[in-house]
């Protein structure tokens, strides 16, 4: 009659995410100032996005040690990353007790054909999306939260408004569509076509769907409030600004309050250098992260 | 009659809906001001410790804590019996806390509840939820699971619960927050 690992829990789980603000940290002391700054939950990882675009090679799941010490450390939930297609890497963390596992594009992807059965697991995951069909097959294959997949490690905000806005577009496409309209529009997304008709009926996605890829000032995550998102994910904003604490919490605060200009105007004053950022055009095809893992 | 729903972090929408199909007039709090003309609130699941940082820096903390004293009904589910709970929060219920009581998100679980003087069970989400240990008069237990932990209770104007109603179909606890602790107020 007690059950866990339920579909509701799992998605529910993210509902209680909802006007937050998810924080990368790659240490015990980062994630005190993540939760003092009024995270509503940590990404342990050793390397942020944009330090593991520069050390380059091969990127893993974090140490067990690393991961626990932080749960240890902060009452918020931890969530931690695990490589796509990695079953065991997710085992590991969902061992360890993470409360989220995010199967990211961050990090080298370990199967390019599949993506991990997450319907088998009691923890629940999160997963990146470019576009609606991205979305409904990551929740086909058992994900309880999306999130932009934006561009990793480059600070700049643009591939993740594409995202967003292109998977608002094709709901609302799906949505205004024909009954009979359903199983090509399946066919052309790619999409488990019961998970089509299910955004037909409702015109939204099953699950929370937050913004991540390139958040790095308060100004951004309030542009990405204010195009739907249900919360924000910031990766190397936060620890690669000039001032980690004040960008923390004045990223929460225009997450919370993202129509309020000046209260938004007011904690964007004297934040120091945000992270240097990197133009995606100058990015080659194989350093796009974005496009792992579809 | 208006209920103001605190939509600072969390589970917003949701109570919206289940107030809405109550039949009454909702108003999100996201500010100060917001708290006027209310007859009642709502504070949704999230993640309490955002929830406080965030009333703290609306500078509304220590006037809901105040209008709480002074009778305005109040439901908190989740984080939100977490905040009511808590002395240096918004004290309003006269118990003890242990927040994330049944552990972490893993341990998240559904269950069958049974509700003193409901004939049908109510279906619980408990999600990474704090309980009870023990309440103290005024307060009394409204939900107490087998082993003894308390998962809802009221006191005076106060409802709480450590699970989710926003969460499932089965609208009875908001049903009982507008018919007997606002309405019944008047």
């Amino acid at each position: 009659m007690t059950q866990t690992g339920t579909t509701l829990v799992k998605r529910g789980m993210a509902q209680m995410q909802k006007g937050g603000v998810i924080m990368d940290v790659a240490n015990v002391e980062q994630a005190r100032v993540a939760e003092a700054a009024g995270a509503v939950a940590v990404m342990a990882l050793e390397r942020v996005p944009s330090d593991i675009r520069a050390a380059g090679g091969v990127a893993r799941m974090s140490d067990p040690a690393m991961i626990k010490a932080i749960e240890a450390a902060v009452t918020i939930p931890v969530m931690a990353k695990a490589r796509i297609g990695h079953l065991a890497e997710a085992r590991i963390l969902e061992a360890i007790g993470v409360d989220y596992i995010d199967e990211s594009e961050v990090l080298t992807p370990a199967d390019d054909n599949y993506h991990i059965n997450k319907t088998k697991f009691t923890v629940p995951f999160v997963c990146g999306c470019r576009n609606l069909g991205e979305a409904l097959r990551r929740i086909g294959e058992g994900a309880s939260m999306l999130r932009t997949k934006g561009e990793p490690g480059t600070g700049n905000i643009i591939e993740a408004v594409r995202h967003m806005e292109k998977v608002n577009e094709q709901i609302a496409h799906v949505q205004a569509a024909n009954e009979d309209q359903l199983i090509s529009i399946a066919r052309d997304l790619r999409a488990p076509y019961e998970l089509v008709q299910e955004v037909h009926e409702t015109g939204k996605l099953p699950v929370i769907n937050f913004a991540a890829g390139g958040v790095s000032t308060p100004a951004d995550a309030a542009l990405m409030m204010n195009l739907d998102a249900d919360g924000i994910f910031v990766g190397s904003g936060i620890f690669k600004s000039e001032n980690p604490a004040k960008f923390a919490k004045a990223i929460v605060t225009a997450t919370a309050h993202p129509t309020d200009w000046d209260l938004i105007a007011r904690v964007s004053e004297n934040l120091g250098n945000p992270m240097k950022g990197i133009e995606i055009s100058t990015l080659s095809e194989d350093q796009k992260m974005a496009s792992r893992g579809v | 009659m208006v209920i103001g729903v605190l939509a600072l972090q969390g589970a917003v929408s949701e109570h919206v809906v289940k107030l809405q199909a109550c039949g009454v007039a909702t108003k999100l709090i996201n500010e100060l001001s917001d708290l006027a003309g209310i007859d009642g609130i709502v504070i949704p699941g999230g993640e309490s410790t955002t929830i406080r940082k965030l009333l703290v820096r609306e500078q509304m903390l220590t006037p809901l804590k105040q209008l709480v004293k002074s009778g305005l009904p109040v439901f908190g589910t989740c984080a939100g019996l977490v905040l009511l709970a808590q002395p240096d929060s918004l004290d309003g219920l006269n118990g003890q806390v242990e927040r994330n009581g049944f552990g972490r998100q893993r341990e998240s679980f559904e269950t069958e509840l049974t509700v003193m003087g409901w004939s049908r069970p109510f279906h619980g989400v408990f999600i990474r939820a704090p309980f009870l240990t023990r309440v103290e008069t005024p307060a009394k237990p409204i939900v107490t699971l087998p082993d003894g932990r308390i998962v809802a209770a009221q006191q005076a104007n106060v409802l709480v619960t450590a699970f989710h109603p926003e969460l499932t179909d089965d609208g009875r606890f908001h049903q009982l927050f507008i018919d007997e602790i606002v309405r019944g107020r008047g």
